[in-house]
């Protein structure tokens, strides 16, 4: 779960981390009433969940109120990357002495939580790491005996920031690592920490990415999962508890597994077709579940022909062909179905098909001959 | 022979007195695995079909002399399971449970490796391990697998490694070992780890490796293949077409800022001499292919 920037300042100051005072507002009447609040100058930042703000006109000064409502009328409504600005941050606005980055997120391959800071902050931290790759300072934290204050000043030492920024680095960077962990996040990204002219390090952005797995004991990250930016295809999956993700094509995909529906949309595309979505019933394919996923699928005008590819593993074929009809007796379909059944059972559950396949319901006996046909369907 | 688990290996499953534990254990016993029992802090000496329950994995070692663990616990007790057997001497532990946060993962696999040196995790959020006709811990479906060899499997996902096992059951190919490792960011074994069991397992001949996009272990496997291997191995990348920035259902199953894709794993593994299938079919010929040379 991506947070918003102002999302992600609110988690950060909730662990004392240093950010500059605002507010966020939906409207340019609200933006021009916070700014009154805070007193100019401010910055106007567009909330998306997206990089590259600043180049597409998201991020702006004001020095005034005018200024305000002039960015804010501008910046709302702002399409970014495919992501419509539908809120904006104001905050005070901060004298830049230098820039520089911090971030926490867990090395795979390390299997280690993996610190990096690099005193070129304010761009892109894979242009420095492909440009500059000694600029940036990398430290590997054993999740069991957690980031001491001296392995942080050692760090610190190592990105070669300026005398004047140690301490202040040092205080964040501690108060970074303990977010990260405590709140269970799969990143935390500072970009840019910057030193103010006055000497003092400060958080003037921040990305947060939440571990969905870790709700059960963050019960505040529903308001959270209600911000994700979702079409309404994956929204109407989202509430059924379906494992979806949207695509721009006509074959719409169900499978039970997350691999096996991940090589199904592959598939789908290796015959020359395009598939519509990728979706995942998990384990089991009981007639609720099912019913549900074909409800998700037909509700999108994009899809021509529907491809359910099921291997039964523990789950029986005849279960899964009971579910199929089922389910399509309860929700009526337009497009028409492909199924390919196999696994444990698949011979009973084939006969239990037949004799209802008709030129809106048929079944093919391999994942690829299947592919083919849905694929020709939709076409 | 066969890799981690055997007909000798005694499993006992924390969490056996649940819905999924009582049901996946019993089809693990029927299937002959030696199922000696469950634990459950407050039903000890009660049953589970015959199976006894005792008050913690310490006290299910003392009784039945038990070496493997599986955990069919909920996602918040899954990190105090896998210490608890750890602690008690475990030597190789299931943990099937999905959901479970990443912190806690990459915490408990660090604390396995700096204390428990010789517990050996699988999982968490994977199908678990079967050796055909011996063995199967976890929640693949035994029968669709033929017993003997020579080909090992080492599989990401969990519906992907049945379809592999079938087909390779379909031509009439034997498996040694089938290991389900999991999509989960921080996972216990690793298709290294499971490579060089087979390497040097005798009668594994040759191997079939499943994986998906995210992260880098398919590149790190293809290196060691490159230079470690001398069995022959086919294999197949699920998520050739998948959008960067999305999850496709596993947790680590995501392509984010240009790595993890299925074109660089795919061309990784070509470079070490794997024959990679652009579908599980394809992967499953290949395989008939390799092992009618043998």
């Amino acid at each position: 779960m991506d947070l918003f920037e102002y999302q992600g300042k609110q988690f950060f100051a909730q662990y004392g981390m240093p950010v500059s005072p605002g507010q966020v507002a939906f409207s340019v009447d609200e933006a021009v009433a916070v700014a009154e609040g805070l007193g100019t100058p401010v910055m106007v930042k567009a909330q998306v969940h997206t990089g590259g703000r600043g180049k597409a006109g998201g991020v702006k000064f004001a020095a005034d109120i005018d200024a305000v409502r002039e960015h804010a009328t501008n910046i709302l409504g702002l399409d970014i990357n495919g992501h419509i600005v539908k809120r904006v941050w104001i905050e005070k606005a901060s004298d830049i002495a230098e820039e520089y980055y911090a971030s926490f997120t867990l090395d795979r391959s390390a299997k280690k939580h993996l610190g990096m800071l690099s005193k070129e902050g304010g761009v892109e931290i894979e242009t420095v790491a492909e440009e500059n790759p000694d600029a940036i300072a990398k430290i590997w934290v054993d999740p069991v005996g957690g980031l001491s204050e001296e392995a942080t000043r050692e760090w610190v030492a190592a990105a070669n920031l300026p005398d004047a920024a140690v301490e202040g680095s040092v205080d964040i960077l501690q108060k970074l690592y303990t977010a990260y962990t405590e709140g269970d996040c799969d990143l935390v990204e500072i970009n840019p920490l910057i030193l103010t002219p006055e000497g003092k390090v400060h958080v003037l952005d921040a990305k947060v990415t939440l571990d969905s797995n870790s709700t059960f004991r963050h019960e505040n990250y529903e308001q959270y999962d209600e911000s994700q930016p979702r079409d309404e295809r994956e929204e109407a999956a989202h509430a059924k508890g379906l494992q979806y993700v949207g695509l721009d094509g006509s074959v719409g995909v169900i499978a039970n597994g997350a691999g096996l529906a991940m090589s199904t949309v592959d598939v789908v595309n290796q015959v020359g077709g395009s598939p519509a979505n990728f979706l995942d019933i998990g384990g089991g394919a009981n007639a609720d579940v099912m019913a549900g996923a074909l409800e998700v699928i037909n509700n999108d005008p994009a899809v021509k022909s529907i491809f359910i590819n099921i291997f039964g593993g523990i789950t029986r074929g005849e279960e899964v062909a009971n579910g199929i009809l089922e389910a399509m007796q309860r929700v009526t379909i337009d497009a028409p179905i492909v199924i390919r059944l196999d696994g444990t059972n698949a011979d009973e559950g084939r006969a239990i098909l037949a004799p209802n396949l008709n030129d809106k319901l048929m079944m093919e006996d391999t994942m690829l001959s299947a592919a083919e046909k849905a694929v020709e369907l939709a076409s | 022979m066969s890799i981690f688990v055997d007909e000798n290996t005694k499993v006992i499953y924390q969490g056996l007195t649940g819905s999924q534990g009582s049901y996946y254990g019993g089809l693990n016993k029927a299937y002959g695995t030696q199922v000696v029992a469950g634990t459950h802090p407050k039903k000890a000496g009660t049953d589970v079909d015959g199976v006894p329950i005792c008050a913690s994995v310490a006290e299910a070692i003392d009784a039945t002399g038990a070496t493997a663990t599986c955990i069919f616990i909920p996602a918040p007790g899954v990190q105090g399971a896998v210490l608890e057997a750890a602690e008690a001497g475990i030597e190789f532990i299931v943990a099937i449970t999905e959901g479970v946060p990443a912190h806690d993962e990459a915490y408990f696999f660090n604390k396995l490796r700096a204390d428990f040196p010789n517990t050996r995790l699988l999982g968490p959020n994977c199908p678990g391990i079967i050796s055909p006709g011996k063995c199967n811990i976890g929640i693949t479906a035994g029968h669709i697998a033929k017993a003997g060899g020579p080909v090992g499997i080492v599989s990401r996902s969990g519906t992907l490694t049945y379809q592999a096992l079938y087909e390779l059951k379909q031509k009439d190919i034997g498996v040694t070992t089938c290991v389900g490792i999991g999509g989960d960011p921080v996972p216990g074994t690793s298709f290294i780890d499971c490579l060089e069991a087979f390497e040097a397992d005798p009668d594994t001949k040759a191997v079939m490796m499943i994986g998906e996009i995210g992260g880098s272990a398919e590149e790190e496997a293809a290196e060691f293949i490159k230079h470690h291997m001398t069995k022959p191995v086919s294999s197949y990348i699920a998520g050739v077409t998948a959008p960067p920035g999305k999850k496709m259902g596993h947790a680590g199953a995501i392509v984010s800022g240009g790595k993890g894709t299925a074109a660089a794993k795919m061309e990784a593994l070509e470079d070490a001499g794997v024959k990679v299938g652009q579908n599980p079919t394809e992967a499953g010929e290949l395989m008939a292919e390799i092992v009618a040379g043998l």
